[in-house]
């Protein structure tokens, strides 16, 4: 095909004990929006660090624009014409817009010219930023814009986008999407990275399919259902979580009117807060991450206590009590951040198995731990939810992010919770991992303990949840019945777009 | 009485040497690096300034030679932290014991020997200036040099391509790495200017200040510096501020005791300290850089 903007033929990249990429081969056309997709650890950011740059594969030639093409770093890329914009951030807090733009340049002009040339492609595509205001203080979404403009600014040929919109409101994507398509029409193609099967289906006109380093397919997205691309990533049926709704039972969580101040700085204060969980339910918070999610977590697993009279498990007053006595009535948590926050990554399965079921578990006799009991209980946690690891005495930091995941989740359910608290269960695990940790929640919930599931995944609330509630700056919506709610309805429950308007498009 | 003409011109002499050394820190810090060496370095310039100083029979050498060795040493720290990945605050205080040792090895057969001095310079008729004239026109030329690096750092960091990549390897290594950026080069270039800085205020300690070489000289004038580098937030005008009002206090307090007020003498040793920390305090803390201290690990 000479019609090609960039072609790889065989490229492969092997670290030690593991081939990240194997002969891959695919062509992106100029103006197309190419998805490439594929499970945690199948090889998309080896692949697309080899097309920018930063990664130099062992074998195989890539050809840009009919020309051989072998950056050695990122300025070469970006010389060579491919931008990239990073699934975590790369911009620098401290700085100003136009600073950090001028750092992803090549040859930025002067500041008085770099100024105005934001202003002018940021409105040209719908994204409008201040050059001079400090990156630190920005949205989620305004931080993206910083980075897109940071590329559009180069006259990029390929645009790289590795997870664009983990991070966004639904309002937020379509401006995104708006910006994406304009880019396409202008003849700048677009590789994109995402695990959200239906924005791929909604946005590219092609996809590529990774699986254990190796292209297993290609599609056309808009004309293939996310189930069927979904078994592609994974390679068998997938599992799709399911229960029979039962009526839920008496109020066993009830929070009424918290208001608190975050532990951390710059953390989000809990705005009078109000929520009611029965048993047997899932009661899904949805929202962008910094609207108090992490603070609301902390005040329901006792990390952060309460006054009196505000937090209630069943006729307990939990609020001034700390996260052990909790634990002892029934009220369980599972953090968000797996390695530092749910599980300490330098200590073995078996002592953080120790550390959060000591109390229930009765892994304690006069005060010494029973190591023998508590070996005993994370194997049964290894074993019952599949984690894969040589054994209880690895260190919980060498199992993969879904492994660690599945442990952490697995280890409180087994703990027999009448509430779990979970954060962000399934953040950056594979489609069949976080299948079976949702189906764990549901099970949980079906043999009426109450569960609060905290996620910024809302395809995941709207799949596990009874009722949705939305947090915004540290305010909870009233929950409504997830049934039937629209993206739109969400949308607006999390606060809209965040001062983004659609309006210059 | 005091005469404050001379009280001024005599703090810029007894601020000069923390000056250099916390300039050359405040750039290392800023990209991103924590060097606890900077007493070892100091000291080691120290040394070397006046055995180079010796030898050439001019203060010259000793300040070139003190730059040199300050850097090389601070380049043995580069090669720990930077490409042995050690931890920067073991091998900071490690190389403070290094520098303390070496100068004090190399010392024996300099003890007790005047060292050429520098001049002040003179103007005529401009230094013969009422009051300004010995201030502004007399000085000698490395207080003027001091100053001159403070407004070339300030210039580097604020304005100049490689001052805002500098900056921003300090805030955040791992982003900076991911645009291209030789987050290692970087930070051993500051590294080695941290350590030529540290070498000139030892050499101007031994060269100029005392003027004379006796063991462990620097007496804790390297820890000061590193403590104006956090109290400044990082910023090199607030840095002179705060060595010059050290050096101030300092100068003043001395010349109480030898007044003899009635004040008792731990008050006035101890009031240089307090009351730098009080000043800069109240000026509000700024952030310090996003990667102070982390080790840089570059991963695929």
């Amino acid at each position: 095909m000479s019609d090609a903007l960039l072609r790889l033929d065989g490229v492969t990249k092997a670290y030690p004990g593991v081939v990240a990429n194997a002969d891959v081969s695919m062509t992106i056309r100029p103006g197309e929006i190419h998805a490439l997709l594929g499970e945690n650890g199948a090889g998309k950011s080896t692949l697309v660090k080899a097309i920018y740059g930063l990664v130099t594969p062992d074998r195989g030639r890539m050809t840009l624009m009919g020309r051989p093409y072998a950056p050695h770093d990122p300025h070469a890329a970006r010389a060579a014409g491919v931008a990239m914009v990073f699934q975590h951030f790369s911009l620098f807090d401290a700085l100003t817009v136009a600073e950090n733009v001028a750092l992803g340049m090549e040859d930025p002009p002067p500041f008085r010219t770099l100024a105005a040339r934001i202003r002018e492609v940021s409105e040209t595509y719908g994204l409008p930023l201040d050059p001079f205001r400090t990156v630190g203080d920005l949205s989620a979404g305004e931080r993206q814009r910083v980075e897109i403009v940071r590329c559009l600014l180069q006259d990029p040929k390929l645009l790289i986008m590795d997870e664009p919109t983990s991070v966004l409101t639904p309002q937020e994507v379509a401006i995104l999407f708006e910006t994406l398509r304009k880019l396409s029409a202008e003849g700048t193609a677009i590789l994109y990275i995402s695990h959200k099967l239906e924005e791929i289906r909604a946005l590219c006109e092609s996809a590529t399919i990774l699986r254990l380093g190796r292209v297993v397919a290609t599609c056309d997205p808009r004309e293939t259902s996310a189930r069927a691309m979904a078994e592609m990533m994974v390679g068998g049926s997938l599992h799709v979580p399911a229960r029979d709704r039962a009526e839920p039972g008496a109020v066993v969580l009830r929070i009424e009117g918290l208001s608190a101040a975050s532990p951390r700085a710059f953390g989000t204060s809990l705005k009078d807060v109000r929520l009611e969980v029965r048993r047997g339910e899932v009661l899904g918070i949805g929202g962008v991450a910094g609207n108090g999610q992490d603070e609301l977590l902390a005040a329901l697993s006792g990390e952060m206590t309460a006054p009196r009279g505000l937090i209630f498990f069943e006729d307990h007053d939990v609020g001034p009590m700390g996260p052990d006595a909790r634990r002892a009535l029934g009220l369980l948590a599972a953090p968000e951040e797996r390695n530092g926050h749910a599980a300490a990554p330098g200590m073995s399965l078996t002592e953080n198995a120790a550390l959060t079921g000591r109390v229930r578990e009765g892994l304690t006799r006069r005060g010494f731990l029973d190591w023998g009991r508590a070996r005993g209980f994370a194997a049964s946690v290894i074993e019952t939810f599949d984690v894969r690891t040589p054994g209880t005495e690895t260190a919980a930091g060498a199992l993969s992010g879904g492994n660690l995941q599945k442990f952490v989740i697995g280890r409180e359910i087994l703990q027999r919770p009448e509430v779990l608290v979970v954060n962000q269960p399934t953040w950056g695990v594979d489609a069949s991992a976080a299948a079976a940790i949702r189906q764990a929640l549901l099970d949980i919930a079906e043999r009426g303990a109450a569960v609060v599931a905290i996620s910024q995944d809302l395809d995941e609330l709207m799949e596990i949840s009874d009722r949705f509630a939305a947090l915004n700056e540290g305010r909870l919506s009233p929950p409504r019945p997830a049934a039937g709610l629209t993206v739109e309805e969400i949308g607006l429950m999390l606060g809209g777009a965040h001062d983004m308007d659609v309006a210059h498009v | 009485m005091i005469d404050p003409a001379l009280l001024i011109a005599s703090l810029m002499v007894a601020s000069t040497p923390i000056l250099l050394a916390a300039i050359g820190e405040l750039v290392v810090e800023r990209s991103g690096v924590l060097n606890l060496g900077v007493e070892g370095m100091m000291i080691t310039g120290a040394i070397c300034g006046i055995a180079a100083a010796l030898w050439a029979e001019t203060p010259w050498a000793g300040f070139l030679a003190a730059a040199v060795g300050g850097a090389l040493l601070s380049l043995l720290f580069a090669l720990l932290t930077q490409v042995l990945m050690s931890n920067q605050v073991a091998t900071g205080l490690a190389l403070t014991l290094f520098g303390l040792g070496l100068s004090a090895l190399i010392g024996q057969s300099y003890s007790q020997i005047r060292a050429p001095s520098l001049q002040r310079i003179d103007l005529g008729a401009l230094t013969d200036l009422p009051v300004v004239g010995r201030l502004l026109f007399g000085q000698d030329p490395m207080v003027y040099i001091s100053l001159l690096i403070v407004a070339g750092t300030w210039a580097f960091l604020r304005f100049s391509r490689a001052g805002l990549i500098l900056r921003a390897v300090g805030e955040n290594h791992d982003a900076a790495h991911a645009l291209g950026y030789n987050v290692r080069l970087v930070r051993t270039c500051a590294i080695a200017f941290g350590g030529a800085c540290a070498g000139l205020g030892g050499a101007y300690l031994s060269l100029v200040r005392v003027p004379q070489w006796t063991d462990g000289m620097t007496a804790g004038a390297g820890w000061i510096a590193l403590a104006i580098v956090v109290f400044a937030s990082w910023r090199p005008w607030r840095l002179l501020l705060g060595a010059y009002l050290f050096g101030g206090v300092t100068v003043l307090q001395l010349n109480l005791q030898a007044g003899g007020f009635a004040i008792p003498v731990q008050y006035l040793s101890m009031s240089p300290y307090i009351v730098t920390i009080l000043v800069l305090v109240v000026m509000n803390a700024g952030r310090a850089p996003g990667s102070l201290g982390r080790t840089f690990h570059a991963s695929h």
